[in-house]
């Protein structure tokens, strides 16, 4: 399904501009502490379901984050995380530039649509992890094959957002800028691209969502590097605090990475969506 | 002074509005008017007749409404024009050069604004000018210029969504002006503006119009809105489009805009037009 579900992590302006004059009251219902509350709560449930004494392979939050301290200050997580981001940068770096690009082309032209589509809507519900030991036989166990990984997992959604992206852009402006003698190139760059920013940006943010998944994968799947090696080997040796916190770390640097892309997207291509005081 | 016409005669050259024009119409009002329609049909693809055989012709330097019940085809009209929208059949001439797609003698302000949301006050209204490659410190200070001119004089940099409707459409109407077309065409532009916002718009197009000395076209659904505002109106019929009769419209637009609205003439004309309308109601 194409959505735009990142969406809900950016605060819709109103709210901030509405708390911008502090009042105690009103400081209970920011936004900042409903976030930091909600946090709170998950992380207290977290803490309470792992002291229960149900399974000893889940620990409490406490443990947890004492092992992410110990896995950060013995250097092993920053050394995993070097492994881990390599593929998953080359492969995102691909899969967005490649991605928007197919996609953008595919919403401008039919033909290229036609001849597009099918093949990215099978990709997008096939279960790509199944295609992970076909490219173990093809590639190996090196670099390009969990490149590729990341690349099948985050390029659908990437592609498929940027064409419905442009082939959405409102026609009204398309209208108006051939009425004020636009060139094609024109309309593309000055109108059709920038209404499609928004769209071609949550994409972006699913693809790279994806594309985390898909190096975590890759490196459970394939040969157990990195992060995907901190994961595997603690749960072997059953020091689970470990293991979650390993678990714990990439999907804190998914959510950065992913909060960052929406950053760079209102601070230099939509301005009108930042903040207004 | 109300002058009816019959249907599809030949354009007459506008009456002087002393007061309004000054010192009269430019000497270049060519007497088959700048835009002429010449048996314009317009079928869409499901068989639809929206527009059957028009011919017109607007007179330089006037308003001129295109008025009829919704659904009418007026803004189709209006679009083949812009060459926006290629007719069926039958040929638009602009300063008696044929009509292919859209030129640098026409504008248009849309219904809907069509203001780009990422963009400012300023960069909208400059935009046509900076699709015809104008550098960017000039085109800004005629954009500036022309935003003073419709009223937002301080929200150059704001962006649309920040704006009333009402606004937005002056942003829209500076964008047109700021191109410096002979003809410029309105497409329904204040029907997405609250009554009093629309009011306070009219009598500013009053203003602008005479200020600007340009040729414009306007579409309306709204008949007491095409009387203020036209010194000519075109009625055209339910679809498929005929023109149905050409009115002459002299009010003395100088000064109070409420006295215009109080004025007989004023009152008749509406009265008249909408004796002539109802029958499509009923």
């Amino acid at each position: 399904m194409i959505g735009t579900g990142m969406n809900s992590l950016s605060t819709p302006p109103a709210t901030v501009a509405r708390a911008a004059r502090f009042r105690p009251l009103a400081a209970l219902v920011h936004p900042l502490t409903l976030r930091a509350v909600s946090f709170a709560i998950a992380l207290l449930a977290w803490e309470i379901a792992g002291r229960w004494p149900v399974s000893p392979s889940f620990p409490p939050f406490s443990e947890t984050a004492t092992a992410f301290v110990a896995l950060l200050s013995d250097g092993s997580l920053l050394r995993a995380f070097g492994v881990t981001l390599t593929p998953l940068a080359i492969g995102l770096a691909v899969s967005g530039a490649v991605g928007v690009g197919i996609g953008v082309a595919m919403g401008l032209d039919e033909r290229v649509e036609w001849f597009g589509v099918p093949i990215f809507i099978v990709l997008q519900a096939a279960p790509l992890a199944a295609l992970v030991p076909i490219l173990v036989m093809a590639y190996g166990i090196g670099l390009l094959t969990k490149v590729s990984i990341v690349c099948i997992m985050a390029m659908p959604v990437i592609v498929l957002n940027s064409f419905k992206a442009v082939r959405h852009a409102p026609r009204s402006l398309i209208e108006m800028g051939t009425s004020f003698l636009g060139t094609r190139a024109q309309i593309i760059r000055k109108i059709i691209l920038p209404a499609a920013t928004p769209v071609i940006f949550a994409g972006l943010r699913l693809g790279a969502a994806a594309g985390f998944v898909g190096a975590v994968l890759a490196e459970l799947l394939v040969t157990p590097t990195g992060i995907g090696d901190i994961i595997t080997y603690n749960q072997s040796i059953a020091d689970y605090p470990k293991m979650y916190a390993a678990i714990a770390a990439i999907i804190m640097v998914s959510v950065g990475f992913i909060e960052i892309l929406g950053f760079v997207e209102q601070r230099f291509l939509r301005p009108e969506t930042r903040r207004t005081a | 002074m109300i002058t009816t016409l019959p249907a599809g005669s030949a354009g007459m050259p506008p009456s002087a509005h002393p007061g309004r024009f000054g010192d009269g119409i430019p000497a270049a009002a060519a007497p088959d008017g700048i835009v002429e329609v010449r048996g314009i049909s317009k079928t869409y693809g499901g068989g639809v007749e929206a527009l059957n055989n028009i011919s017109l012709t607007f007179p330089e330097g006037a308003l001129t409404s295109l008025l009829g019940p919704s659904g009418c085809g007026k803004t189709t009209l209006l679009k083949i024009i812009a060459g926006l929208v290629a007719p069926t059949a039958g040929e638009i001439l602009v300063k008696g050069r044929r009509v292919t797609g859209p030129g640098p003698e026409r504008s248009f302000v849309f219904q809907d604004f069509a203001l780009m949301p990422w963009a400012t006050v300023l960069r909208n209204a400059a935009f046509g000018l900076e699709l015809r490659g104008v550098a960017r410190s000039e085109r800004e200070a005629v954009a500036e210029r022309y935003i003073e001119a419709v009223g937002l004089k301080g929200f150059e940099h704001k962006y649309p969504h920040e704006l009333s409707g009402g606004m937005r459409q002056r942003v829209g109407l500076a964008r047109a002006l700021a191109v410096n077309a002979d003809v410029v065409m309105m497409d329904e532009p204040f029907s997405a503006v609250d009554e009093q916002t629309r009011r306070r718009f009219q009598e500013d197009l009053l203003r602008l119009v005479a200020q600007e000395r340009k040729t414009f076209l306007f579409v309306t659904h709204s008949i007491e809105e095409a009387v203020y505002v036209s010194n000519r109106i075109v009625l055209l019929s339910r679809r498929p489009s005929r023109v149905q009769r050409i009115i002459e419209i002299d009010l003395p637009r100088d000064g109070d805009p409420d006295r215009i609205r109080r004025h007989p003439d004023y009152l008749d004309t509406v009265e008249d037009i909408w004796q002539g309308l109802r029958h499509y109601v009923e």
